[in-house]
């Protein structure tokens, strides 16, 4: 947000800036900022809490009042909100349908319509990058193989997508459909430790990742396959 | 770093890397909130619904997000964010119902009919967001009487 900011200053507009890293909003100086200690990728805090929404705009709106001759000002807001990793969602996951399938890929079937009722109740999605909800399985079919042992130059992924790509994309597809299957809101990351700790697909992920490294290719490759915090490879 | 879990280890990991550094701080100065017509600009890499999900690490170009839509997808390329925060609610992110009701309480004057969104996961250079998207945006916002902007991350 500090290139922004600046662009936005030069042409006449006045910027506050809510920040999450606080070491790169000492060094980008954004003239007006505000530091939410709060977990990443809620920089309002927390969802459906118009409260707290609320407050941390009247202290960034607040900023605006800063005279010229004190910024860059960085505040920091005087509310925390600390994510525990390992507090995972509790989603029911829907009974084998085919005890003849791989059970990530039954199980990936059995999420399909937990995942619709999300997407119809929320209107937002993060799911698409490659993958549609007929391919799902096929991306969990190609991972099993990839867990197995096959070169990763002999898969071949579905939508013509890259391995990366649709690992976003099952990892979307799972936590949205968990949305659906859990009582009340859940927790940040929550969603995340369920999938990668809880699931047969997390399961197969953490396989595939560590097949990926130990086959010699080079970080890029491997690296970005999951979260950073789920990986158990660093 | 490796004695921390979660957003804290994530934090530790990016705390250092590159930012952009400009020799001056630029200033605007503001109206009076009252009267300041508010947008937000956001860098968690939103589309419209519909659009597409995948928004390369460095594609520094940007998206128009109509005011009053809450139907959006979320393309950022980064892993190391929740996003169900965002899938469950909006104003997590781009707080376009908050600022509705801080203009219909008088606390701004109004809210932008278009807000914008650029995709966070950039190169330390961004020479295209400073010399022609993020200057694209910033002549579209004065274009709607924009005075002031919230910028918000993931």
């Amino acid at each position: 947000v500090g290139v922004l900011s600046n662009v936005l200053e030069q042409h006449g507009i006045a910027t506050v800036a809510l920040v999450s890293v606080l070491g790169q909003a000492q060094r980008m100086k954004a003239p007006r900022a505000l530091y939410c200690d709060f977990p990443l990728g809620r920089p309002l805090g927390a969802p459906n809490d118009s409260a707290l929404q609320h407050r941390v705009l009247a202290a960034a709106l607040g900023l605006l009042d800063t005279p010229q001759f004190s910024v860059p000002l960085l505040a920091t807001f005087d509310e925390v909100i600390i994510a525990d990793q390992e507090d995972a969602a509790s989603c029911p996951v829907p009974p084998r349908l085919d005890p003849n399938a791989h059970p990530a890929v039954d199980e990936a079937r059995g999420l399909r319509a937990a995942y619709q009722r999300t997407i119809a109740r929320t209107g937002r999605t993060s799911f698409g990058k490659t993958l549609t909800v007929d391919t799902v399985d096929d991306a969990v079919t190609a991972f099993i193989a990839l867990a197995d042992g096959t070169p990763l130059g002999d898969v071949v992924m579905p939508g013509g997508g890259n391995h990366l790509e649709v690992a976003a994309d099952l990892r979307a597809y799972y936590e949205e459909a968990a949305l659906s299957l859990t009582d009340g809101p859940t927790g940040p990351r929550a969603t995340e430790a369920w999938l990668y700790e809880h699931t047969e697909t997390g399961a197969l992920l953490h396989r595939v990742q560590a097949a990926l490294k130990d086959a010699g290719l080079p970080p890029g490759k491997w690296l970005y396959f999951m979260p950073m915090t789920r990986s158990r490879l660093f | 770093v490796a004695e921390l879990t979660g957003d804290a280890a994530t934090r530790a990991r990016v705390n250092d890397i590159p930012v952009v550094l400009f020799d001056e701080v630029p200033f605007s100065t503001p109206p009076a909130l009252a009267s300041a017509r508010v947008a937000i600009v956001t860098t968690a890499g939103l589309r419209p619904a519909g659009g597409s999900a995948k928004w390369a690490g460095g594609d520094e170009s940007f998206t128009a997000l109509t005011h009053g839509d809450h139907n959006v997808t979320i393309a950022h390329a980064s892993l190391n964010f929740d996003r169900t925060g965002l899938l469950e609610d909006l104003n997590v992110v781009l707080p376009i119902d908050r600022l509705d009701e801080l203009a219909a309480n008088g606390t701004i004057g109004s809210v932008a009919s278009t807000h914008y969104s650029f995709m966070g996961a950039q190169g330390d250079e961004m020479s295209t967001i400073r010399l022609d998207s993020g200057p694209t945006v910033a002549r579209a916002l004065r274009q709607d009487g924009v005075d002031v902007v919230l910028l918000t991350p993931v």
